[in-house]
């Protein structure tokens, strides 16, 4: 029987099905970090267990870390210092491979994994997190789970799972200059619905994706989750093999030709059944933004803020409800919009390809916002920005340069917006309050974001650059 | 986990669609290391002012909803983050049951792990309940997990489906991580087999 992608990696990792269907997945590689965790290692400690599989878990703190550099004098907030503490003190008496604050290759965990190597095609992954759905760029099943399954996969290595429902999303043609892997996954969540994608697994293909970078790949992935489907997957290629090969746990020597032996059988077939099928040409997408408080709530830059009579159904309510949030006027051009604040980073965008994407925009210029900040996803981008000169465009310009972490993303940390700021971000959630108490968030791509710091308003890359509109 | 049988209260209307994690438990509230005492923070910037005054307006502040023990809401409730918070603090105020025409995939399965049962029915049956719900106290719900069926304020039945594994979990309150771990003979051969064919996992 003909197989999709998700068919066959799934049918990789079944333990036990039940008669009903309802199947114990085995899980290659657990990520933790500090927030959703510790009930989970205190729910173990009660309980008389142990990890099962140190040696396939991976933690690292993220959400709750200072991008200050004062961060190496500890913590400052005692709530954030105990979370961060319980990591630390469990990572140590279970034996996991773990990255404290202080380690050059901390960062998010969404993009450590991938750094280090630990993610790797055809493997299942979870965390105790959404966007887990990032590793998928690499045919990898991943997962966002909550702290009970984060307890269970410490517990026994596996995962209580349903098969979910297999969608294609297609992405044909090449993307136009100025458009980016993030225009292309904010524009299917505003063709799907942030409801569009639940119960599904999402593939995405055709040549835009086959062209993308594995940073552009995981931009998209990364955001399957704000289209409603747990995992996002692309089938692994030459670029997916070049970029993992050489890493710190990467298969060396003879494991590394049998693991691409079966990297190369990873791909859905040609006749495989999709229960779903979504098809964007690439020549359509433009450099989007969003307006309201959903992901879905994305339009081209060059058009208006729309009237909340325009939606049907529950949405009308919740438009109307956004543009009070948002502090916005049906009708008025997005490009009018004026922006207090730029936040490039997450693990959305916070990647080595995203900083030099927008130091290319902001090269030999100034910020004309009141504040703006560059968080690299980890320590070891932050080492590899700061050799290629791209920190000293950054700060030239008047950006903030910071330490790796989460950030601004969900301000968890002191990095938060204040009431009513308005805020250009490349993370992934606009809702309301998600970036401080408030706060009002667009989100774009970092390039888009880099032309909003430059002119103080949601800006259209394409006449900054000069290129063709 | 408490199990969760049957179940007869008020209900307190949320007509918003796509309720997320954020606005159920904001991430200053993630900082805990337990999972008890979420309960007065439960839509806390909805909840309450600037001031931490209650905001009277907010269904749960009005004294009919105070001790509602289901949500009735807009589709896609619970998307966004997968912070388990979110049935932490539902429970913790007193939650234990939310009916929507539909949930995000990760809220849904939280949702079991922590005794609270998420109905989904199709959009008239929700408006029907929603409109119950507005009744506040003179208005109650009644859910029954053996018999699949939620009874309207005017006696209406409606049916919902329910995965037949996580119903029996909830009705008996049992602890998943037990139930997989009578199975670690199975895992224990998946490893070993695992660890032929694919040796660099
Ligand atoms: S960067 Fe944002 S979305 Fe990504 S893991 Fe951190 S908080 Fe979550």
């Amino acid at each position: 029987m003909p197989k999709t992608l998700y068919d066959k990696i799934w049918d990789a990792h079944v333990v036990h099905q039940d008669t009903d269907g309802t199947c114990l997945l085995y899980i290659d590689r657990h990520l933790v970090h500090e927030v959703t965790s510790p009930q989970a290692f205190e729910g173990l400690r009660m309980a008389g267990r142990k990890v099962r599989a140190p040696d396939k878990t991976i933690a690292v703190p993220d959400h709750n870390v200072p991008t200050t550099p004062d961060r190496e004098h500890g913590i400052e907030n005692p709530e954030s210092r105990i979370q961060v503490e319980a990591l630390d003190r469990n990572a140590r008496e279970s034996g996991v491979h773990y990255y404290p604050v202080n380690d050059v290759r901390q960062g998010i965990v969404h993009i450590v994994g991938p750094e280090q190597g630990w993610t790797l095609p055809g493997m299942t992954v979870v965390c105790g997190d959404s966007h887990t759905a990032t590793h998928g760029a690499f045919g990898a099943l991943a997962h966002g789970i909550g702290t009970s399954e984060v307890e269970h996969v410490l517990a026994t290595q596996t995962l209580i799972q349903q098969k979910s429902k297999n969608m294609k999303v297609e992405i044909t043609g090449s993307l136009p200059p100025g458009v980016t892997a993030k225009d292309i996954t904010l524009s299917v969540i505003g063709a799907t619905g942030t409801a569009g994608g639940t119960g599904y697994v999402i593939e995405y293909c055709g040549q835009a994706i086959r062209e993308l970078s594995m940073e552009g790949r995981m931009t998209v992935c990364n955001m399957a989750i704000e289209g409603g489907a747990r995992a996002g997957l692309i089938a692994p290629d030459e670029k997916t093999f070049q970029y993992v090969m050489g890493r710190p746990h990467a298969p060396k020597g003879a494991q590394w030709d049998a693991a691409l032996a079966w990297w190369k059988t990873l791909y859905s077939d040609d006749d495989a059944q999709w229960d779903k099928v979504i098809t964007l040409r690439a020549e359509d997408i433009a450099p989007v933004v969003t307006w309201g408080t959903s992901p879905e709530d994305v339009l081209p830059i060059t058009a208006h803020v729309p009237e909340p009579d325009s939606f049907t159904g529950g949405k009308t309510g919740a438009a109307r409800r956004a543009l009070a949030y948002m502090g916005l006027e049906a009708g008025q051009k997005l490009t009018d919009i004026e922006i207090d604040t730029v936040f490039i980073g997450s693990c959305t965008n916070g990647r080595i390809e995203d900083l030099r994407a927008a130091a290319e925009v902001l090269k030999g210029r100034k910020i004309a916002v009141k504040r703006a900040m560059i968080v690299p996803g980890s320590g070891l981008v932050r080492a590899q920005a700061e050799e290629e000169g791209l920190a000293q465009i950054f700060m030239d310009a008047g950006f903030e340069w910071r330490l790796a972490g989460c950030s601004m993303c969900l301000a968890m940390n002191p990095d938060q917006l204040a009431p009513g700021e308005r805020c250009a971000a490349t993370s992934n959630r606009n809702f309301e309050g998600r970036q401080g108490r408030g706060g009002r968030t667009h989100l774009m791509s970092p390039a888009m974001a880099a032309a909003a710091a430059i002119t103080g308003r949601l800006t259209d890359v394409r006449d900054l650059v000069g290129e063709p509109a | 986990m408490e199990k969760f049988t049957t179940l007869t209260g008020v209900a307190a209307p949320m007509p918003l669609v796509n309720i997320d994690t954020d606005m159920i438990i904001p991430k200053q509230f993630l900082k805990t290391i337990k999972r008890s005492g979420l309960g007065v923070n439960l839509f806390d910037e909805m909840r309450y002012d600037d001031d931490g005054q209650e905001i009277p307006d907010f269904v749960l502040n009005q004294p009919a909803y105070r001790s509602a023990q289901i949500l009735v809401a807009g589709e896609n409730f619970g998307c966004g983050s997968s912070r388990e918070h979110a049935p932490w603090a539902l429970l913790d105020f007193g939650i234990r049951c939310v009916i929507s025409t539909s949930f995000a995939d990760i809220f849904y399965s939280n949702c079991f792990k922590n005794g609270i049962l998420p109905i989904v029915l199709p959009q008239e049956q929700v408006d029907a309940l929603m409109q119950d719900a507005t009744k506040g106290e003179n208005a109650r719900i009644a859910v029954d997990l053996e018999s699949q069926t939620v009874t309207g304020a005017d006696g209406a039945v409606f049916a919902f489906q329910v995965d037949p594994f996580k119903k029996h979990c909830l009705l008996n309150g049992l602890d998943d991580i037990g139930l997989s771990l009578e199975k670690v003979a199975s895992i224990d051969s998946f490893e070993a087999q695992a660890a032929q064919a694919r040796p660099w996992v």
